[in-house]
């Protein structure tokens, strides 16, 4: 009888592991890159892995939209341009520490999400992606429209956020934990959320939103809240990311960043939130392995794309997945 | 006499020249089982809808537990107690089994609007939860995904969810609907050990079923009700016997 419970008890510990092992390699294998980079190009390094961490960010809170929820937003860029906005406009008016413009780029980002998503929700498939890009596209006409920051050009950031007066972001490296600290935090918060009881309303309503109608569930508001929350983890996206190029611009928001993002999260493998990080990483790593072969990249880049669209359904991990399989027997 | 849990009254529904309700008045009382039967479109599901919520009568008046619940949403004639199961399964498919009724559970128990702690480790809503499934015969599979559950067992876990959200009433649309013989008989057993324990109203075409489980039957066609009476009645109500039982009790 102990046996029993020991070795069920054991195999439990056992599959906690095995669904654990990616996401663990992953996170090692960020916190000690810097390390290994300070024997090679460190700065060209940081920088990359940095913006792919960055990109991470906003792919996870996308992933929280899509795979667990089944809302294709169309326009998640606006939220990583409103938070890194937020530093570059209080930045111009000499604001630059992050008690002040972390919180300003959260709420921006999260009153945005929710103002939109009080009319998006209300529409679905064909009619959720139309409109959230709408609503992106029209945040995207009013930075570029913004004469005072910069409007079509961006804007400059001259100092970094500082924290409390201190200068934490100051060297690439603390820039680089801070942005790793983050993504770490915005994934176990997705994780939670998900396992959360809340999270089980969110996901039923991709299930079958009649049923859960029917059981005594107004799913619109738990999508409105996670929409708030995925907002919000994508404006602190932008807030990392205007701190990483010191640079905001109108571009950060551009449809095409939108479906950037998208693609981050299809390739990397949807409804796993580690997926969303490796796509991100696939993304960005690829992107700038081929632009430094050719100038026209986007050729290459285009077809290998569709080549994981048709062959790697369930994007990397999918595949990685069935390779297991297969060698398994 | 006690109030009924449901009362129509004068229910009336058009899809655009069709009228699919008529006048319908109808009402449940306290631990009856009241069936309606009818032949295809004769407008069954469309009054469960009704009363449900996911359709708005023309006109008419639904009252819930002695309140007008005519213009409320689905969702909150589901917390005040109205539990429905579908003719075509719906259940989350990915869910787990216990899961799908563990969520029926969560939706009476306590707020929904909690962000940390795993749900699926609660105890609080595992039991009574399995509590469910164990009242229609589930309990083993309870881990099992829904979506690899066999058709008689997928009914019998849309009436588990029902249970499990501790109806006031329970509105059941062809639980038997696409069963076999076994499993059919299995169903009734289930509905035979609820009976009494909840006010149902049942809309079903196995025809055996309802005259073995009603108390009352009303007999809808043309989406009017044709008459109304115990299963005594209604079998010997040569209306119902010209219109529709005919060649069915043969």
């Amino acid at each position: 009888m102990a046996d029993v419970a020991l070795s069920s008890s054991s195999a439990a510990r056992r599959s906690l592991l095995a669904g654990n092992v990616l996401p663990i390699l992953l996170f090692v294998a960020f916190a000690l890159l810097p390390l290994f980079a300070a024997f090679s190009a460190e700065a060209y390094l940081l920088s990359l892995v940095t913006r792919v961490m960055i990109f991470a960010i906003a792919a996870l809170s996308l992933d929280l939209l899509i795979g667990y929820g089944a809302l294709i937003s169309f326009g998640h860029a606006a939220f990583i341009g409103l938070g890194a906005y937020a530093v570059g406009i209080l930045g111009a008016h000499e604001i630059h520490d992050a008690l002040i413009s972390l919180p300003a780029a959260l709420a921006a980002s999260a009153l945005f999400a929710f103002a939109t998503g009080i009319v998006c929700l209300r529409t679905k498939g064909v009619y959720f992606i139309m409109i959230t890009l709408a609503f992106g596209q029209m945040v995207f006409f009013i930075a570029t429209s913004l004469a005072p920051y910069g409007g079509d050009d961006g804007l400059t950031i001259r100092l970094r956020s500082t924290l409390a007066g201190f200068s934490v972001f100051a060297s690439d490296r603390a820039l680089y934990y801070v942005c790793f600290a983050c993504l770490l935090g915005a994934y176990l918060l997705c994780r939670v959320l998900i396992a959360s009881r809340f999270g089980r309303v969110y996901r039923g309503a991709r299930e079958n939103a009649l049923r859960m109608g029917t059981i005594g569930f107004e799913v619109y508001r738990y999508q409105l809240i996670m929409y708030v929350i995925g907002g919000a983890i994508a404006g602190l996206a932008g807030f990392l990311l205007s701190n990483a190029t010191d640079f905001v611009s109108p571009a950060y928001m551009a449809w095409q960043r939108s479906g950037d993002l998208l693609i981050m999260v299809i390739l990397g493998g949807m409804g796993t939130l580690h997926g969303a990080i490796i796509g991100a990483a696939a993304f960005l790593l690829t992107e700038e392995w081929l632009s430094g072969l050719t100038e026209h990249w986007k050729v290459i880049f285009g077809p290998l794309l569709v080549l994981v669209a048709v062959f790697a359904r369930g994007g990397l991990i999918g595949v990685g997945t069935r390779l297991r399989g297969m060698l398994r027997g | 006499m006690a109030d009924p849990v449901l009362r129509i009254e004068n229910l009336s529904k058009n899809f655009g020249g069709l009228r699919v309700t008529d006048e319908v008045t109808l009402d449940v009382m306290p631990g009856e089982l009241h069936a309606v039967i009818g032949p295809n479109g004769a407008g069954k599901t469309t009054l469960i809808n009704q009363v449900s919520g996911l359709l708005a009568p023309d006109a008419g008046r639904i009252a819930f537990a002695g309140e007008d619940i005519t213009g409320l949403p689905v969702h909150t004639r589901a917390a005040r107690g109205l539990a429905r199961s579908f003719q075509i399964t719906s259940i989350l498919p990915r869910f787990s089994v216990l899961e799908n009724v563990a969520l029926a559970v969560q939706a009476r128990h306590g707020s929904s609007f909690r962000f940390f702690g795993s749900a699926a480790d609660e105890d609080e809503l595992n039991s009574p939860a399995l509590a469910a499934l164990t009242q229609v015969g589930l309990a083993d599979r309870a881990d099992a995904a829904a979506a690899d559950l066999s058709h008689g067992e997928k009914r019998a876990l849309e009436i588990a969810i029902a249970l499990a959200m501790e109806p006031k009433l329970l509105l059941l649309d062809e639980p038997m609907a696409g069963t076999g013989r076994d499993e059919a008989d299995r169903l009734v057993a289930v509905l035979r050990s609820l009976k009494s324990r909840f006010p149902i109203m049942l809309v079903e075409h196995d025809m055996t079923a309802v005259f073995a489980l009603a108390d009352r039957i009303s007999v809808m066609i043309y989406g009017r009700i044709l008459t109304s009476g115990t299963p005594d009645e209604v079998r010997a109500d040569p209306q119902v016997v010209a219109a529709y039982l005919g060649d069915e009790m043969e």
